[in-house]
């Protein structure tokens, strides 16, 4: 948890980072508590955290690395996909879950990565819109799998053992959430520490720069390459984490629509803050949680709400408070 | 057997008809405004269902001609609008415009047409079979791929020989300079992005005789557009059009002998040409990076 408070912040220009995070983690630790009083619910909560920590990974790409993948909801979807089928045919463990989630996400990044970190600015986001509905046909088809169009069923995450504890993250709610939690708090310390390292300092520079950065030496495929695939580990663990609160994966969460959503978390956000994105996926959660509950015609307000940021809230909400290059 | 083929190469022809008038459209916005058109799908169904809408009062051929022009002027008042002010800034805005465009657009038509399909009526001649050995090959879908043949050497002519066309053409290459010329570089591309949306309205009253009308029909092309674009190679309209009519072929032969591969079939396409050319097959050095 201290670990993600190691944030990039002082290099992109917040003033306060320990302040930031200070608030974030309040907030997150006492959600059980003060949600139900505003009327939401721990669900609700927990999507944010999963949205969240989706849109925080792909970030790295985006924010920190300057590389736009409008593909990240095949990974997302994969995690899913992953942790849903070892759960229904291999093993009732919700870690073996999460972990197979991770690898075959993970993997299917770093294998199409290597396609795509030639590609810059618009076509990069062309060919990771096309790999990602890779995944997404594949799902769909293969109907004796996955389930095909009604998605992958009949499977449901299993209690945790630690050691003579056991934790009953399948009926509390309050439990799984804390656990959820703690599964965020160490993958965003590690993005944290990442992003603070030499690897991570190199990511911000091909950003900023990638021609001086090119003649320094630095190899900046392999560094993108490598950004990718980390980005898609962590992307799938938040698909992972979504199949264990529904669980349910279906094609949806592989398709481009969503890949489009999680894209416009971080921007709404702030694409340039540690944190931006989780205030994204969060307002973004909530937003679209209410309005669907109001109108059917849900979809024109969330098609309003990326016209609205695109063109009167760019910096997004946590870019506000940050000095320096709004493009 | 062969009257299994060719039926399915004549599908396959028409497929990768629409994948080519659709990916045309987008390559000309993308080369000149290095803009992709998520909304390029509900574009097409726009066109489809302005002519819906006209055809009882202009008939089928009135509409076949002015719905593509009224979607050609929405897309113009669109780019004015709303794309034109995010041209200078990081390329993920305009992807995120005209992704939120594409949501609100298909909720518009669901909400105005409803959710359901609806029928497109088209002359009777036209949905005549042309001959009784070969009943699966209607009019309708010779008239098809001559109207896209048409609108194809169309948009070439237009390209090569017309001022406007050889402007775009030079934009595409090297906009600062053509702005330097003198020419109104902010009309042109609004404009051209007129003329991408014509090609995507005249898809949709195509497609909307053949398969009716509802509002996810430009859905589905998107992606193997997408495909054409980048198999063809980014840059080269030439490319764009062998690109769609490959992928279109290939796919409609697959499906005669593995048809739950005909889907798969475009994106192994794709696959092998980033291997072996990852420039596509027309495309020019340095034009994707």
């Amino acid at each position: 948890m201290t670990a993600a408070t190691v944030s990039p912040n002082t290099q992109t220009g917040t003033a306060r980072p320990w302040l930031t995070a200070a608030i974030v983690w309040a907030l997150l630790l006492t959600v059980p508590f003060w949600l139900p009083m505003l009327g939401g619910y721990t669900a609700l909560a927990a999507r944010v955290l999963v949205f969240g920590l989706a849109a925080m990974s792909f970030n790295l790409l985006l924010g920190f690395t300057g590389v736009m993948s409008f593909g990240h909801a095949a990974y997302f979807g994969l995690g899913a996909y992953g942790a849903g089928l070892t759960l229904k045919y291999i093993a009732a463990s919700t870690p073996l879950a999460i972990l197979a989630g991770i690898l075959l996400g993970g993997l299917a990044g770093t294998l199409f990565g290597l396609f795509i970190v030639r590609r810059r600015g618009v076509y990069f986001a062309m060919v990771t819109v096309a790999f990602g509905q890779i995944a997404f046909y594949v799902a769909y088809s293969w109907d004796s799998l996955t389930g095909g169009y009604d998605g992958l069923r009949g499977f449901s995450r299993a209690p945790l053992h630690l050691g003579p504890l056991t934790l009953d993250i399948v009926n509390n709610d309050k439990i799984f959430y804390y656990f959820l939690l703690a599964v965020f708090a160490i993958a965003t310390g590690l993005q944290g520490l990442l992003l603070a390292s030499p690897f991570g300092r190199t990511l911000l520079a091909i950003r900023e720069n990638e021609r001086r950065a090119r003649f320094l030496g630095i190899p900046v495929e392999r560094h993108i390459w490598m950004s990718f695939s980390i980005s898609c580990c962590f992307t799938a663990l938040a698909g992972a984490l979504y199949a264990l609160l529904n669980n349910f994966a279906d094609p949806m969460g592989l398709h481009y629509s969503l890949s489009g959503e999680i894209v416009i978390m971080a921007v709404m956000g702030g694409m340039r803050a540690f944190w931006g994105p989780l205030a994204g996926a969060a307002l973004f959660v909530i937003l679209q949680d209410t309005i669907s509950s109001m109108t059917v015609n849900w979809m024109s307000f969330v098609g309003l709400i990326f016209v609205l940021v695109v063109l009167f809230f760019p910096r997004g909400m946590l870019g506000i408070f940050q000095k320096g290059t709004g493009k | 057997m062969l009257q299994l083929v060719l039926f399915n190469v004549t599908n396959g022809l028409i497929i990768g008809a629409f994948y080519v008038l659709m990916a045309l459209g987008l390559s000309l916005i993308l080369n000149l405004s290095n803009v992709i058109n998520f909304a390029h799908g509900n574009f097409l169904a726009l066109g489809g269902y302005i002519a819906f809408v006209l055809t009882p009062f202009i008939g089928f051929w009135g509409a076949l001609l002015v719905s593509p022009i009224l979607t050609a002027v929405f897309g113009f008042l669109i780019e004015r609008v709303l794309i034109r002010r995010v041209y200078a800034r990081d390329p993920v805005y305009s992807l995120l415009l005209t992704f939120g465009l594409a949501f609100i657009m298909q909720d518009a038509c669901r909400y105005i047409w409803g959710p359901n399909g609806l029928p497109m009526t088209i002359p009777d001649g036209l949905a005549a079979p042309i001959s009784p050995d070969l009943f699966f090959i209607t009019w309708y879908r010779i008239f098809m791929v001559a109207i896209v043949i048409g609108a194809v050497a169309g948009l070439f002519a237009f390209l090569r020989y017309t001022r406007v066309g050889i402007r775009i053409r030079a934009g595409t290459l090297d906009l600062d300079t053509v702005a330097a010329l003198g020419v109104n570089v902010g009309m042109l591309r609004s404009f051209n992005f007129a003329v991408g949306s014509l090609l995507a309205g005249l898809a949709g009253v195509l497609a909307a005789g053949q398969i009716g009308l509802n509002p996810n029909m430009g859905d589905d092309l998107l992606m193997p557009s997408f495909i054409a674009i980048i198999v063809g190679g980014v840059g080269s309209l030439t490319g764009t059009l062998l690109g769609g009519l490959l992928i279109g072929v290939a796919g409609a032969l697959t499906t005669v002998f593995w048809p739950a591969a005909s889907e798969a079939v475009i994106y192994v396409i794709m696959l092998l040409v980033l291997i072996v050319r990852p420039r596509g097959l027309l495309g020019e050095e340095g034009m994707m990076t």
